[in-house]
């Protein structure tokens, strides 16, 4: 993305194109790509686990950011999509298919039928009914899956193994799995990066600025943030096929309330409506998850903690404090 | 200057709850005119200006505007068939630069922004329409200003930009010199002259003065009716409009 | 035998919706006052339920315990109001549900810490141990009339509050139009911490006349709060008559619909669907009732604010 010349009629980059920092993101895409040689250093293949876990939590988080953010819709049904995605893994394993190419595509299919129909009807509201509604059809999509007794029902289901990537490559070995979950978590950014700088990008985030507007200017509204809507799900759905693949297990627990509510925190920690803000939250919720459980029993009191001083020290979340640094 | 009738409003009704809010309003606008709506206070002229917009569904009635019966239609089709709307409290982006403003109206105009992969920047053209169409409006030197650190009459000349940029037949403006001192009426008093003939304009204002200099017709709404249509002399004239503004000061300035 | 099936699952409706109400109205108050999402607010109802069962524990006397647990619920409130939620006010919603959720985490592991991770018990009062006979050859448990009883007692007398006294004056105006009842010198500090505490009393008294029924344990804020939310949309954000009726309608349904949907798949489709569909569509139920309300009046049945 090369920076145009400044000159008083050619647009200058704003609050509509969000930037993806390659001073900083490319070195960091370096580590992360040498971690797993730098794992054995600090501790062995555990981390490899936890790498993988905090960055499908970065796709998924990253996912809500595009609409809660970027959109300005508040969804407290997320968790759901993720769901979603991870049943139709454990589904098609049930049936004998566990070929990556065919299931996580299919995850994604899925999740993105449901967020179709759940975004048709929830978009015809707004607000804090619109909070409701989005946590009212996870909450059935929960139940319904808590009630398939033939897919483990409130137990869960183990999946048989990792999905096959087939190529000589074998998804169990967890450093492939790494590799696997980074490739797709960096290529889910970049696409949610170009999508934002595009027309589509600045529609949705103008929408969020003033929706009445947009409409009086001749957008169909609706039609905007119900395609944000489907993306969203689709690129959650991608996580949860992830995450099936994880534990090589999947639960009802996963599309719970509470999880959507994590996510929520998650964006909202990060930075809601900075480009890496589902990531930087995912990142540093994990970690502190992972750090302050290894100290004390009674770790979610810290993270409580941790969270209530972010909260009322960084108004607009994390990013925002970074941010902070480089605006003139 | 006047040409066919751009927009037949006929019987438009609305009511919410108990309240008439819109009785049977009848009104024709012509082609290249500038025509004022006015009337006293609560007189419904806001809901009519929303009922035209599309923002508020008509419980009857029908409005017919370049031959098309529009009374269904979704406010953003009304906006692609040529029939724009500036806000009486200033509804603009205001976070967004002075540029962006416009840049995305004409973006609604041109093109599907169902594009997910080409940056919408680096349409360079569709930018240096925008500043053409604020330099017309009197903002050309403001282009990179954040909209909200803009005057308040700025963000009025602002409101009406971002209307015109869509290229509108008809321009619905309702009250763009609410809040407005002199100096600032006074300019936007000259931007509407300039567009005259351009566009089609139905104004709904307070500023009697404006009014008298601006309007070819003028149409009095008094609670949800149309009670008068014509020409200033007509309106003046008009006993019935003389009664619903007695009291008020309804003399011509010399 | 069906006519008292239905007559006992609508007892047991009412009481649980009496209850749900207690909740109900201090977060549609909170809400519609304030304008702030407090996912804390279940947190209240824990808090509550744990001071109930330890005073009861330490003074024999579940009246005693209610009481005492009650007053201590109150205080909680108010001191979290002071030291932390006031802060939340002026924010977005985002940050209160970060704020609010981080207080959530807080609470269950400070509860955790003290009382342990075990269900702790509490037990009703001896006296109403037993079932009553209310119509020939029907019994009814003498401690859900009790509950009954509190819930309509406490219903009035919030009506009371609110329609008689200045606080309530206040109370309404605020939720009616905010700035207005600025204008007008309501004192918001007060008000609003005031708000607080009774809205954590009225947890506390539902926590406490619950947790004989449900397990008194850590988390169990966060499945009631869930409910309390969908009672507050369906009755209308804001308003203590819509928190009343919505929770009555939940309360009903809910529980109503545990027992009946498996009893009336089994009949009609066969024990494999009552045992797998009836609870889900059971659970199910109070959302689709929200969506029917909401499709039907989109903003609650009494909705506020203008």
């Amino acid at each position: 993305m090369a920076e145009t010349p400044l000159d008083s009629a050619t647009p200058r980059r704003g609050l509509l194109d969000p930037a993806l920092s390659l001073r900083w993101s490319v070195p960091l895409l370096a580590v992360l790509l040498a971690f797993p040689f730098l794992a054995p250093l600090v501790g062995g293949d555990f981390y490899l686990g936890l790498a993988a876990r905090i960055l499908i939590f970065a796709l998924a988080a990253t996912s809500l950011n595009l609409i809660l953010g970027f959109g300005g819709m508040v969804s407290f049904g997320h968790a759901a999509f993720i769901g979603v995605g991870a049943y139709t893994v454990g589904v098609l394993a049930q049936a004998g298919i566990d070929s990556a190419w065919i299931v996580w595509p299919a995850a994604m299919l899925v999740a993105a039928l449901f967020a179709g129909v759940i975004g048709a009807i929830s978009l015809r509201t707004q607000g804090v009914y619109f909070i409701m509604i989005t946590l009212a059809f996870a909450q059935m999509l929960y139940y319904l899956a808590v009630s398939f007794k033939a897919y483990g029902g409130d137990d869960g289901l183990p999946l048989p193994g990792r999905s096959q990537l087939g190529l000589g490559l074998d998804l169990a070995d967890d450093r492939t799995f790494y590799y696997a979950t980074l490739l797709l978590a960096t290529l889910a950014l970049i696409l949610v990066w170009r999508l934002l700088n595009a027309r589509f990008g600045h529609v949705l985030q103008a929408i969020r600025e003033n929706e009445t507007r947009m409409e009086a200017i001749g957008f169909a509204v609706y039609r905007f943030k119900l395609t944000a809507f489907v993306i969203a799900g689709a690129l959650a759905g991608l996580a949860g096929a992830l995450l099936a693949n994880l534990g090589s297990f999947v639960s009802p627990s996963m599309m719970q309330w509470n999880q959507s509510g994590l996510l929520m925190v998650m964006v909202i920690l990060g930075g809601v409506g900075h480009l890496w803000g589902g990531v930087i939250g995912a990142v540093v919720f994990l970690l502190l998850e992972e750090v302050l459980s290894g100290y004390t029993l009674y770790w979610q009191f810290l993270l409580g903690a941790v969270l209530l001083a972010v909260v009322l020290a960084a108004p607009n979340g994390l990013m925002s404090l970074l941010r902070r640094k480089d605006t003139a | 200057m006047s040409g066919g009738v751009l927009l037949q409003v006929d019987g438009l009704l609305k009511r919410f709850g108990g309240l008439v809010a819109t009785d049977q309003a009848q009104l024709a606008v012509r082609t290249g005119e500038i025509h004022a709506l006015i009337g006293p206070n609560g007189a419904g002229k806001t809901t009519l200006i929303q009922q035209l917009s599309g923002a508020l569904a008509s419980d009857a009635g029908r409005i017919v505007f370049d031959g098309a019966d529009i009374t269904h239609l979704s406010m953003h089709e009304r906006v692609h068939r040529g029939l724009a709307r500036s806000y009486q409290i200033t509804s603009i982006f205001k976070r967004l630069s002075v540029l962006d403003n416009v840049a995305l109206a004409l973006q609604a105009r041109e093109g599907s922004s169902f594009s997910f992969w080409r940056t919408a920047r680096s349409e360079h053209r569709r930018y240096a329409q925008a500043a053409a169409v604020l330099a017309r409006v009197g903002l050309g030197e403001q282009l990179q200003q954040q909209a909200g650190a803009l005057s308040h009459g700025q963000q009025r000349q602002l409101e009406v930009g971002i209307a015109l940029a869509t290229h509108p037949k008809l321009l619905l403006l309702d009250e763009p010199m609410a809040g407005m001192g002199a100096e600032e009426t006074e300019r936007m008093v000259s931007l509407l002259q300039s567009l005259r003939g351009q566009t089609t304009m139905l104004l709904v204002e307070h500023d009697m003065d404006a009014v008298f200099r601006l309007a070819d017709t003028i149409s009095v709404l008094v609670s949800g009716r149309v009670i008068a249509s014509g020409t200033l002399q007509y309106i003046r004239e008009h006993a019935e409009v003389r009664r619903a503004y007695l009291g008020d000061d309804f003399e011509v300035p010399a | 035998m069906t006519g008292v099936l239905i007559l006992e699952q609508a007892l047991n409706g009412l009481q649980f919706g009496l209850m749900l109400f207690l909740l109900a109205a201090g977060l549609t108050l909170v809400f519609g006052i304030m304008d702030m999402i407090n996912l804390a607010h279940g947190s209240l109802y824990m808090v509550g339920a744990y001071l109930v069962a330890a005073a009861t524990a330490a003074s024999g006397s579940f009246w005693l315990g209610l009481a005492a647990g009650v007053a201590g619920a109150a205080l909680f409130g108010v001191l979290l109001e002071l030291t932390v939620l006031r802060r939340l006010y002026q924010r977005d919603h985002l940050a209160q549900v970060l704020g609010t959720f981080a207080i959530l985490l807080m609470c269950n592991e400070a509860v955790r810490f003290i009382w342990g991770s075990q269900p702790v018990l509490l037990s009703p009062p001896e006296s109403l141990a037993g079932p009553v006979e209310l119509l020939p050859g029907f019994y009814y448990p003498a401690y859900r009339l009790l509950i009954i009883g509190v819930g309509l007692a406490v219903a009035l007398l919030l009506w009371g509050l609110i329609t008689r006294t200045r606080l309530g004056m206040q109370v309404r105006a605020g939720a009616s139009n905010r700035e207005m009842a600025l204008a007008m010198g309501t004192n918001v500090r007060v008000l609003f911490t005031a708000l607080f505490g009774l809205g954590a009393a009225l947890c506390a008294v539902a926590g406490g006349m619950l947790g004989p029924l449900l397990a008194v344990q850590v988390g169990m804020g966060e499945s009631i709060l869930i409910l309390a939310f969908v009672v507050i949309v369906i009755g209308g954000i804001g308003s203590v008559r819509g928190a009343l009726l919505g929770a009555l309608l939940v309360g009903v349904v809910d529980t109503a619909g545990r027992t009946l949907i498996p009893m009336a798949f089994g009949a009609l489709l066969g024990p494999e669907a009552a045992d797998n569909a009836g609870p889900a569509v059971a659970s199910i139920l109070i959302y689709v009732l929200m969506a029917a309300v909401l499709f039907w009046k989109p903003k609650g049945l009494f909705p506020s604010h203008g």
